[in-house]
C-alpha cells in the first residue's frame, strides 16, 4: 500500500498511542474536585502547557476543542456574533476564496441565516491572498467588518500564506484574524504569538493525533460567543467534559511533529521535488498547482492537473494498484466536485475535475515515489481514453 | 485486464473478469455484486449519481438518485468488502434521459425513462467509460439472464422480469453486461441478502420515475412544459366535450382524469386515443377503438430477414401476443395476431420466442383494426 494521502490524514504517532493509552487507564473528569479528578485535570493541563509551549502560545490561550471543523465554526461564527453584538454595523465576513468548507460554509450561513456579508478575497494563481487584496478589502469602511478568516497553508495545493503581514493589515484596521493552520503545524514552523493572529485552529488527527480532537488558540481578551453552551469548560468558549485521553495523545503527536519538523520538512521536501520532477518526466503535459517548490508551499504537497482526465477515473485506477491519494476536493454523497480552490485559482472547470492531490507525512519513503511514478503514465493514459469518450460523446 | 481487445464476446460464464457492478442502493443490485464475488470475478462498485441535487431523503423520494441510496450501495460494498466509487452522471442523464422524457411527452408520446437509461447511461456510458478504463463488463440487478451465446432472456420470475426495458439493447452491448440474478426469484433475492447481512435486504422496492420524487408525472411535466391548454374531442362526433391543461398529462389507453363534462351517448367508459399536441387536442373514445392489429417501430434491434413469428409485448408487465415481425428498410413492422389494446407511441415493442429476447424497437405509430 503506498499511501500519499498525510494531508487527508496521517497514520496515529507512537507517542500518541500511548498516551492515549495512559490517560484511559484511569477514571476521572478533569472537573471533578477529588483526587481522581484532579489527576485528570494534570494531564489536560499539562497537555495544555505542552500545545501552548510548540505552538507559542500561553495556556490560556489554548482552547480544547472537538477538531479543525469546530474549531473553525467557534472562530468564525463566534467572532462575528461578538464582535457584531458589539456594533451591528459590523456585519462583513472576510474570507479567502480557497478556504476549506469549514470556514466558507460559516460564512455561507452567517450570510443566509444571520445578516451577514460574506466576501470572498481574491487569491493570485498560487493561492495566495496578497497583503495587498486584504489591504484593499479593508481599507473601504473598515469599521463595518467582523473578522477576517485566511488559512495559514492550503489544504488542496499547499501554498502557504504570509499570515503576519495579513494579520498586521488586519490590526491596523482594528480587526481581528483567524487563520486556519490545521495543514500547515508540523510541516512548517508556526509561532501563535510571532504570527500576531487572534485565533488559530489546529486539529488533532492531521499531525499523528486522534481524530475529534483539536484546538483554537484564541488571543488573551479576545471574547467571542460561545456555539455551544454549559458548564462553562474552556473560558467558557467550549463546554463539554474534557476528553483527557484525547486531549494527552494530541499534546503529544503535536509536540513529537513539531520537534521533527526541521529535520521532517527537509526529507519530505526532498522527496516531493523528485515526485514533482518525475512525474512531469512521466507524463509531460501534467501541470503542478500552486506555488513552486520553496518557501511558498508545504514540504510534503504536489497537487497537478492531468488535461484530458477526470480527477476520480484516475483515484480510481490508482486505487485499483495500490497507491492511495485524493482529488482534494470535498465530495458531496462521493460526487468529486470541481476544487473551488483550484476554480479560484483561474483554473478552468476541466482542469479542475482532472486534478490530484499527492501529499507526503512523516510515515512517506522514497519507496512511495518510486510505486507512483511506475504507473503514473500509464494511468493517466488509460483515463485520458476514459476522459476523450466522455467528451466525444456527451 | 483484457480490455477492449474481447468486444463482442459474451462474458456470461466466464470468471476472472475485472467488472464494474453498477449499484444503485438497492436489494437487487447489491445481490448482484455480491454473486459476482462469488463467481470469483474482481468486482469495484459504483454508484451512479444521476441526480443534480441529490438533496432528498427517502421520504416522498423513489428510485436510485437520493443521498440514503448512495450510503446504502457504499455500506453494502463495504459488506462486500470490494472498492466503491460514486460516478457523476447527472449531466449525462438530464441530456439523454430527462430531455428526452420531457421532448417525448411534448410530442404526444409515453416515453419509457428506464429503457432510455439502459440504452443511453447504463449500458452506453457508464460500459464505455468501464471498458476504458479497464474492465471487462457491467454487473447490474437486472431480473434477467444473458446466456453464453449473448442471448437475453426473461428471468425465472415472472413478476420481476426485466428483460422488456433491455430488450432494445444491442447484442454488442448485452455481451458485456452480466445479470447474476436472473435464475432467482425476489424472494430468494431478499433472503440472500439478508443472510449475507446485507442492510438493504428488507429496503422497499423502488416504483415509478426515479426523477419525480413525487410520482406526480403531470405536475412534474406541467412545471417543465408550462400549460398548454386545449379541447378533449369525442373522436366518433369531433365534438369538444372537455378541456385539459396539456396533453402531456395524458396517455393513450387512459381512461381516468379526463376530466369530461358531457357523458358518452350509449354510457360507456371513455378512453383517450390520440393525443396531438401541436394543435393540444386530446381525442376520446369507447375501448374498442383503442385495438390495434399492427404497429411499427424505430431505431430496432433485428437480425432477422424476412418475416418471423413471435410474441410481441408493448409495455412493462404487459402480456405477450402471438406476432409476426419484419424488417422493412430501417423499421420494424408487427402484426398482431390479436389486437392490443391501448400501445402508445414512445414504448417499446420487445418480441420474444418462449422466454429469449429476439429483438425489439421504439414504437412510432400504431394501425388500429377500425383503420385496417
Amino acid at each position: 500500500m503506498t499511501y500519499l494521502d498525510h494531508a487527508a490524514t496521517t497514520p496515529m504517532r507512537p507517542e500518541a498511542l500511548a498516551a492515549y493509552a495512559a490517560a484511559s487507564a484511569a477514571a476521572g473528569n478533569a472537573s471533578s474536585l477529588h483526587a481522581s479528578g484532579r489527576r485528570a485535570r494534570r494531564v489536560v493541563e499539562e497537555s495544555r502547557e505542552t500545545v501552548a509551549a510548540v505552538l507559542g502560545a500561553r495556556p490560556s490561550e489554548v482552547v480544547f476543542t472537538g477538531g479543525g471543523t469546530e474549531s473553525d465554526n467557534i472562530a468564525v461564527k463566534g467572532l462575528y456574533w461578538r464582535r457584531n453584538a458589539e456594533d451591528p454595523g459590523r456585519r462583513r465576513v472576510l474570507v479567502s476564496a480557497v478556504e476549506h468548507l469549514a470556514v466558507l460554509d460559516a460564512g455561507h450561513w452567517l450570510a443566509a441565516e444571520q445578516g451577514a456579508r460574506l466576501e470572498r478575497l481574491a487569491v493570485d494563481a498560487t493561492g495566495r491572498v496578497r497583503p495587498e487584496t486584504l489591504r484593499a478589502a479593508l481599507a473601504t469602511d473598515p469599521g463595518s467588518v467582523a473578522l477576517v478568516s485566511v488559512m495559514w497553508a492550503n489544504n488542496e495545493v499547499g501554498t502557504l500564506t504570509e499570515i503576519g503581514e495579513l494579520a498586521a493589515i488586519a490590526h491596523a484596521a482594528g480587526v481581528p484574524l483567524h487563520t486556519d493552520a490545521v495543514q500547515a503545524v508540523g510541516c512548517v514552523p508556526v509561532s501563535f504569538a510571532v504570527s500576531g493572529v487572534d485565533a488559530m485552529t489546529v486539529s488533532g488527527h492531521k499531525v499523528g493525533g486522534p481524530y475529534g480532537v483539536g484546538a483554537l488558540l484564541l488571543r488573551r481578551g479576545l471574547d467571542l460567543t460561545p456555539l455551544t453552551h454549559g458548564g462553562g469548560q474552556e473560558r467558557d468558549v467550549r463546554s463539554g467534559s474534557l476528553d483527557g485521553p484525547g486531549i494527552a495523545a494530541f499534546a503529544a503527536a503535536l509536540s513529537a511533529a513539531v520537534r521533527e519538523q526541521p529535520t521532517e520538512a527537509e526529507r519530505l521536501a526532498g522527496l516531493r521535488d523528485d515526485l514533482v520532477r518525475r512525474v512531469l518526466a512521466a507524463v509531460p503535459d501534467a501541470v503542478l498547482n500552486g506555488a513552486p517548490a520553496g518557501p511558498g508551499r508545504l514540504p510534503g504537497n504536489a497537487h497537478f492537473s492531468f488535461p484530458g482526465c477526470e480527477g476520480d477515473s484516475l483515484l480510481m485506477l490508482l486505487d485499483a494498484r495500490g497507491i492511495e491519494c485524493s482529488t482534494g476536493s470535498a465530495c458531496s454523497a462521493g460526487v468529486a466536485q470541481p476544487s473551488h480552490v483550484l476554480l479560484a485559482m483561474g483554473a478552468d472547470t476541466e482542469a479542475a475535475r482532472g486534478s490530484l492531490r499527492f501529499s507526503l507525512g512523516y510515515s512517506s519513503t522514497a519507496l512511495d515515489v518510486e510505486e507512483l511514478v511506475d504507473v503514473i503514465a500509464g494511468v493517466t493514459e488509460r483515463a485520458r481514453r476514459a476522459g476523450q469518450l466522455a467528451t466525444a460523446s456527451g | 485486464m483484457t480490455g477492449e481487445a474481447t468486444t463482442g464476446t459474451a462474458v456470461t460464464g466466464k470468471t476472472g473478469l475485472r467488472v464494474l457492478a453498477a449499484m444503485s442502493g438497492g436489494v437487487d443490485s447489491a445481490v448482484a455484486a455480491a454473486r459476482a464475488v462469488d463467481a470469483g470475478h474482481d468486482v469495484t462498485g459504483v454508484h451512479l449519481a444521476l441526480s443534480r441535487s441529490p438533496d432528498s431523503s427517502r421520504t416522498g423520494a423513489r428510485g436510485c438518485c437520493t443521498l440514503e441510496d448512495a450510503r446504502d450501495a457504499r455500506r453494502a460494498a463495504d459488506v462486500l468488502d470490494i472498492p466503491f466509487y460514486v460516478w457523476d452522471l447527472a449531466e449525462r442523464f438530464e441530456a439523454d434521459v430527462i430531455d428526452d422524457f420531457v421532448a417525448a411527452y411534448a410530442a404526444g408520446q409515453t416515453p419509457n425513462p428506464c429503457v432510455r437509461c439502459n440504452e443511453r447511461i447504463k449500458f452506453a456510458a457508464v460500459l464505455d467509460r468501464a471498458l476504458a478504463l479497464g474492465f471487462d463488463a457491467v454487473v447490474t440487478g437486472h431480473h434477467a439472464r444473458v446466456s453464453a451465446d449473448g442471448v437475453l432472456r426473461r428471468s425465472v420470475d415472472p413478476a420481476k422480469d426485466q428483460s422488456y426495458v433491455l430488450g432494445t439493447l444491442p447484442t454488442s452491448r448485452l455481451a458485456r453486461a452480466i445479470f447474476p440474478l436472473g435464475d432467482s426469484t425476489k424472494t430468494q433475492v431478499r433472503q440472500e441478502a439478508a443472510a449475507r447481512g446485507l442492510g438493504v435486504a428488507d429496503k422497499p422496492d423502488s416504483h415509478d420515475i426515479c426523477f419525480v420524487a413525487d410520482g406526480d408525472t403531470a405536475g412534474w411535466l406541467r412545471r417543465r412544459l408550462g400549460s398548454a391548454p386545449g379541447p378533449v374531442v369525442d373522436g366518433a362526433t369531433g365534438e369538444a366535450i372537455g378541456d385539459h391543461d396539456g396533453t402531456f398529462g395524458f396517455t393513450v389507453g387512459q381512461r381516468r382524469g379526463l376530466g369530461l363534462q358531457v357523458p358518452a351517448a350509449d354510457g360507456r367508459p371513455r378512453y383517450v386515443l390520440e393525443i396531438s399536441p401541436v394543435t393540444a387536442t386530446v381525442t376520446v373514445g369507447p375501448a374498442e377503438a383503442l385495438d390495434i392489429d399492427a404497429l411499427v417501430a424505430e431505431r430496432t434491434v433485428w437480425p432477422y430477414d424476412g418475416p418471423r413469428p413471435c410474441l410481441a409485448q408493448v409495455r412493462a408487465h404487459a402480456r405477450p401476443v402471438p406476432a409476426c415481425a419484419e424488417a422493412v428498410g430501417d423499421e420494424l413492422r408487427v402484426r398482431l395476431d390479436e389486437p392490443v389494446r391501448g400501445v402508445a407511441a414512445g414504448q417499446s415493442v420487445v418480441l420474444y420466442e418462449g422466454d429469449r429476447v429476439l429483438g425489439g424497437g421504439h414504437i412510432t405509430r400504431t394501425v388500429s383494426r377500425a383503420a385496417a
